[in-house]
């Protein structure tokens, strides 16, 4: 490995296996130091694998792992020193308030922050004197922030930090997190939420069945997979008769996002809610025909709508494909 | 910080959880001293028979032992499973905490607790009914406290490896004990007992705890108490579970 200073992961080869199964099978990962990478995939992907192998907490089959400059598997207290872990579905001992379990784990630390500046970088200063069990959700994971910030660590990995979680406490999670990145920490987070990682990090990476299949900013994934666009209108104003064949085949033929109203509802009854939509990737050619054809009409076509492909297509169609290669 | 003061803090934040834990604080402060008064007033504080000793000379130690157990073995070990479940344990291993910092943490708080224990149930007993430790067995006393308590903390976390959850863990450490105080002079002498029943009291350790503890309240006894072969069982069980917990305890929750 090159044991390049300004990688603070170094991930080549990395596999797991728990007995027959291979969890990871081949992942390759580096983060620059001062990077936020989210690692993103569905459940049973093998992200939370591949972290713990990175924390020191699991074992690993075979690869070569560096994680800043030690392999994980001989972790020091001095190693430890410089990570902090925010595990998934963090709980903390009811019995004590936010502020006493700040203090108890700075203690094992050389040199902690002041239990005060923990709890005011994760915004829990004023549930400092609450018993944890009393804290929502959200805090309770800025609180797991929170501890894994106290040794003042260079590099924080974060597992799942707002699984289930509602949208206000997905936001002040979100804060926290992006609060991170002003310390001047490497985060490595990991995600089954596509907005989540596009929000928080500066480059994702996609896993799927163990299997790296995508690395890159949400935009060049996109690009990547190149999902088309949606264009749709109320089939009120234009109906597919007027269309000219090449549209007429493209009119939802793959069956691809139609709305649920225009599959449910074709019946004259509600014409209004039913609208024809278009999948396509070629945006410019087929607005032309279609405004076109709805001049020839003489209708105004004002219920015309073009959707970009949103970051949950392109997720699910880079997931799919790593499915589709599997089987094969 | 240095390691001394981690395992002062360590330990103080276990008794502060201890303190804030209504069932914890029952059971290992609250149930011994109605259980010496109960048993204590439905015998009456008479002198026995020819051994010119009185009732609570029996139930003091006894009820002292079933306070030391459940200080060392019965809470440690709920508490192990609960932060294990919790998955607070492995979040702990990934910090440089080192895993006998935290075990020394917990051991000293169980220390602590045993010690108040020893005084309130030794106070309650010379002032009530005038038991009294006799001057020439304290060295003896204190042997067994510390013995008996490295011992069950030991097997309060060797336990933890057969409880497969939070629920559990209340449920199968009365059943490791709760029978056994019936067997072994804890509850009540097993003077007239059945030949298995005393035999099975002789295997388990709560039996040498106690009878250990009834030498150095024993105003009759010879000389200064030595049971040095009961400390010896008392040591092998707590060998026992060292073993048990190096080889099958897990930081990662079961369930």
């Amino acid at each position: 490995m090159s044991d390049d200073p300004d990688l603070a992961i170094e991930v080549f080869g990395l596999c797991k296996r728990y007995g027959g199964i291979e969890a990871v099978t081949g992942v390759d990962l580096s983060v620059a130091t001062g990077e936020v990478v989210a690692f993103l995939g569905p459940n049973g992907a093998g992200k939370t694998t591949t972290v713990e192998i990175l924390e020191g907490l699991r074992t690993r089959s075979t690869g070569d792992v560096q994680v800043l400059g030690v392999d994980p598997a001989n972790a020091t207290a001095e190693w430890r020193e410089r990570i902090g872990v925010v595990l998934q579905g963090a709980k903390h001992e009811g019995d004590f308030t936010a502020a006493e379990i700040v203090t108890m784990w700075s203690a094992y630390y050389r040199s902690p922050r002041p239990t005060a500046e923990v709890l005011d970088l994760v915004g829990l200063a004023e549930a400092a004197d609450s018993r944890t069990r009393r804290l929502s959700g959200g805090q309770q994971q800025r609180l797991a922030v929170a501890l894994a910030l106290v040794g003042d660590p260079e590099l924080v990995f974060l597992d799942e930090p707002t699984t289930g979680f509602d949208p206000a406490a997905r936001r002040e999670a979100w804060q926290t997190i992006g609060g991170l990145r002003s310390l001047g920490v490497t985060v490595l987070l990991t995600t089954h939420y596509m907005d989540e990682a596009d929000h928080l990090a500066d480059r994702i990476v996609v896993i799927s069945r163990g299997r790296i299949v995508a690395d890159g900013t949400a935009a060049e994934l996109a690009a990547h997979v190149a999902m088309p666009s949606q264009i749709s209108w109320d089939a009120a104003e234009l109906s597919p008769g007027l269309l000219g064949d090449r549209l007429r085949d493209l009119l939802s033929g793959a069956g691809e996002s139609l709305p649920p109203a225009a599959a449910v509802g074709m019946s004259a009854t509600e014409p209004v809610d039913v609208r024809h939509a278009i999948a396509t990737r070629d945006v410019g050619e087929v607005l032309r025909e279609l405004l076109a054809a709805a001049d020839a009409a003489g209708t105004r076509l004002d219920s015309l709508a073009v959707r970009p492909p949103t970051l949950e297509d392109t997720y699910l169609a880079l997931t799919a494909d790593a499915q589709g290669g599997d089987s094969s | 910080m240095t390691r001394l003061a981690q395992l002062r803090s360590e330990a103080r934040f276990n008794l502060l959880g201890f303190r804030r834990s209504p069932a914890a604080t029952f059971f290992t402060v609250v149930l011994p001293i109605i259980f010496l008064v109960i048993f204590t007033s439905i015998f009456g504080n008479e002198i026995i028979g020819s051994t010119g000793a009185r009732v609570a000379t029996v139930y003091v130690p006894g009820i002292l032992a079933l306070a030391l157990v459940s200080a060392n073995f019965m809470n440690a070990a709920i508490v192990t499973v609960i932060r294990r479940e919790n998955g607070v344990l492995k979040a702990m291993r990934a910090t440089p905490l080192p895993p006998w910092v935290y075990v020394g943490g917990q051991v000293a708080a169980s220390l602590v607790l045993t010690a108040f224990m020893t005084a309130l149930v030794i106070g309650i007993g010379w002032l009530g009914y005038s038991v009294e430790v006799q001057p020439g067995a304290v060295p003896s006393l204190l042997i067994t406290l510390g013995v008996g308590a490295a011992a069950f903390s030991a097997l309060g976390l060797a336990v933890t490896c057969v409880c497969p959850s939070e629920q559990a863990a209340p449920a199968i450490t009365n059943m490791c004990v709760l029978p056994l105080y019936f067997v072994s002079d804890v509850f009540i002498p097993s003077d007239g007992a059945p030949r298995w029943m005393t035999f099975i009291g002789d295997i388990f350790p709560i039996k040498h705890l106690a009878v250990a503890l009834g030498r150095t309240f024993d105003p009759f006894s010879e000389g200064v108490p030595m049971p040095g072969w009961r400390w010896l069982i008392l040591a092998a069980w707590g060998a026992f579970g060292v073993l048990v917990t190096l080889r099958f305890f897990r930081w990662t929750p079961r369930s």
